[in-house]
């Protein structure tokens, strides 16, 4: 199934900012982190679809998938 | 700082100042200072601009100290954006100047009798108060220049603009940085038009001679300032993230989350939201010369601020805040760094929040005035408030005028306040925020956001109503206590996640006054704040009604997530139920 990857601020570094790849059924967002080298640590919030998810989110055809570290504002 | 000084602007034969110990208000520091005096000496039915209506100035019970992030300013009044309290928070270098100079607070009272505009030198030596017509009218970054020419450039300033000299809703006091150009505000709520009402264009400040306060314990205060130091630089918020992108790296998540205010609040998500990220903004800012990574007070260790130059490297502005790139951006439908950054500057010159500037500008595009994603358009706009023609003064008087006049009927504001860079129907938390905040709609007061949003002091899903109480309470009761510190609200992302760095604070503050404060310590602080802020509005005659966000935001579903604002009415009446 086809889905596209976002990810922001540092970790860009040596990856990417959005990624289009084909992966297997039942890949989870688990499996996107391994694939990325991206430990739990970094990826502080994940989104599917805009909504928050987890590293056990299960991913299906044409979901994104964004990824952020530790950040913050106001 | 053992001294409060009191200003009479509208004294027999012209201002007078009087310099008294605390008195009453021993103890008190930063909005929890502010808010004892509005709330004690100000008739919450006087007009906001008249002589009844009073200034509070107070640095924080920490600023002019060693500790770090200690450099925050708070300014209270009665709102005439509002027509309720006010506390509006500045970084920049005053706070720390003001207490160094031994004031606890430096308090504007009563009116000038004449048309005449003041300057106010305070210094070592004492208090000037001096006639200076040569300066009405003056942009902030003009004023500035003319005040170093004048007291050299040892100085601090505080000072309106022309906004602020128009009495307009939107005028802000600008607070200059260590670089001494006038980029940091005191945005919310008008304090700018109360200081042009009692005639003051500027406050210049030097503390040439003064010393650091002392703690009462010099040992333990450095021990507690390495650990909460430490503290600060191992959070990857405060250590890496903030420094690295400065606040505007909130553009893309939120815009991700679907909680971006776009066209006036119409849709969650812009498109060009990549195009103004911090990111970008970062990239950019390293391209031309100039620095992502800045600090806004001295003592700073976060450093969450920059430095922008335009496309030919020459200064414009500072690096905008997340706040200003979406009210000018995304929710003007503006795709343009260099637009925006020359709003910002604009902004900072004219002397007007940006948040409320941006806000405003959206419901004039809503009204047909100027088109949506027209930056060209929206800059002449922020040049008409400048220039203070009658489009000018319109827009002045902030959103939910400009919604009144030009008959727009989604206008986002709260107690005629306009909403910040989260749309409260996709951050719920935030939104109980906004409605019940004794400020308006303030997104700082209780940044529910950290925890909806950025996962910071654990998890409250931002899509659903549950939990949202209890998250803005807690926020709020601990935002009113920071406030009180002179500490930079963004300790928050690092106390909250870390315990012994909520320690480490609470040491600061002991070992400076010898108390023994505890956690329950610092939450009676707050709530005593919030007990007294109500209590004002209250008196001033606000009820429940004014607890409530516009209608529409409970009858309008948002997209993407299509969601409305579910928060029930009797359970926001429940956030100050202590």
């Amino acid at each position: 199934m086809q889905i596209t990857i976002n990810l922001f601020a540092t970790l860009r570094k040596n990856r990417f900012e959005s990624d289009r790849r084909q992966c297997p059924e039942g890949t989870t967002v688990q499996s996107i982190l391994n694939d990325l080298s991206i430990p739990e640590s970094e990826a502080a919030i994940i989104f599917v679809n805009g909504r928050h998810a987890g590293p056990d989110t299960f991913l299906l055809e044409k979901d994104t998938v964004s990824i952020f570290p530790p950040i913050g504002g106001g | 700082m053992d001294k409060i000084l009191r200003i009479d602007m509208g004294a027999d034969g012209g201002p007078k100042f009087t310099s008294t110990p605390l008195g009453e208000y021993a103890g008190f520091g930063g909005r929890a200072m502010t808010t004892a005096v509005v709330s004690r000496e100000v008739p919450p039915l006087c007009h906001p601009l008249s002589s009844e209506n009073k200034l509070v100035i107070a640095p924080g019970m920490l600023s002019g100290t060693i500790a770090a992030m200690s450099g925050r300013l708070s300014i209270g009044c009665k709102s005439p954006l509002t027509g309720g309290i006010k506390e509006s928070n500045s970084g920049g270098q005053a706070a720390q100047v003001i207490a160094r100079l031994g004031y606890a607070a430096i308090i504007l009272e009563g009116k000038p009798k004449t048309e005449d505009l003041y300057k106010i030198f305070i210094n070592k030596e004492g208090v000037k108060i001096i006639v200076d017509n040569s300066l009405k009218m003056l942009p902030n970054y003009d004023l500035v220049d003319k005040m170093k020419a004048e007291f050299g450039d040892k100085i601090t300033c505080m000072s309106i603009g022309p906004s602020g000299e128009m009495k307009m809703n939107i005028a802000s006091i600008a607070c200059t940085d260590m670089e001494l150009r006038p980029t940091r505000h005191a945005g919310r709520g008008g304090v700018g038009a109360v200081m042009g009402a009692k005639g003051v264009k500027i406050i210049v400040l030097d503390d040439t001679g003064m010393s650091m306060r002392s703690p009462k314990d010099p040992a333990k205060f450095k021990d507690a300032n390495k650990r909460f130091v430490d503290g600060l630089t191992k959070h990857p918020v405060t250590g890496q993230a903030l420094p690295a992108y400065g606040t505007n790296v909130l553009t893309n998540i939120l815009s991700e989350a679907g909680g971006y205010p776009t066209y006036n609040f119409k849709q969650g998500s812009f498109a060009g939201a990549s195009k103004i990220s911090g990111e970008t903004l970062a990239e950019l800012e390293k391209k031309r010369g100039g620095v992502p990574t800045h600090g806004c007070h001295r003592g700073c260790v976060i450093r969450c601020s920059g430095i922008y130059n335009d496309k030919d490297g020459h200064y414009l502005t500072k690096q905008p805040e997340y706040e200003t790139v979406w009210a000018h951006g995304g929710n003007c439908g503006i795709d343009d760094l260099d637009a925006i950054a020359m709003l910002d500057f604009l902004d900072d010159n004219y002397g007007v929040d940006t948040i409320e500037m941006g806000a405003t500008v959206a419901v004039a595009m809503d009204a047909g005035i100027a088109k949506f994603g027209d930056a060209e358009a929206a800059i002449n706009l922020v040049k008409e408030v400048g220039k203070g023609s009658h489009l000018g003064r319109i827009l002045g008087g902030g959103a939910a005028v400009t919604g009144k006049v030009f008959g727009v009927e989604r206008v986002p504001v709260v107690k005629g306040q306009a909403m910040p860079a989260y749309d409260p129907r996709a951050v719920k938390g935030v939104g109980v925020t906004y409605a019940t905040s004794p400020m308006g709609a303030d997104h700082t007061a209780g940044y529910a956001v950290a925890t909806n949003i950025l996962k910071v002091g654990g998890f409250v899903d931002p899509l659903a109503a549950e939990g949202q109480i209890e998250l803005s309470r807690n926020l709020q009761i601990a935002t009113a206590a920071i406030d009180s510190t002179g500490m930079c609200i963004f300790i928050a992302f690092a106390i909250l996640d870390q315990p012994e760095t909520f320690q480490a604070l609470l040491d600061l503050l002991n070992a400076f006054y010898g108390l023994e404060l505890t956690g329950d310590g610092v939450v009676a602080l707050g709530k005593k704040v919030l007990s007294m802020e109500r209590n004002f509005n209250e008196r001033a005659g606000f009820t429940s009604m004014q607890d409530r966000l516009p209608r529409y935001f409970s009858t309008e579903s948002l997209a993407p997530h299509n969601v409305t604002f579910d928060v029930k009415d009797e359970d926001l009446d429940k956030v100050f139920n202590w």
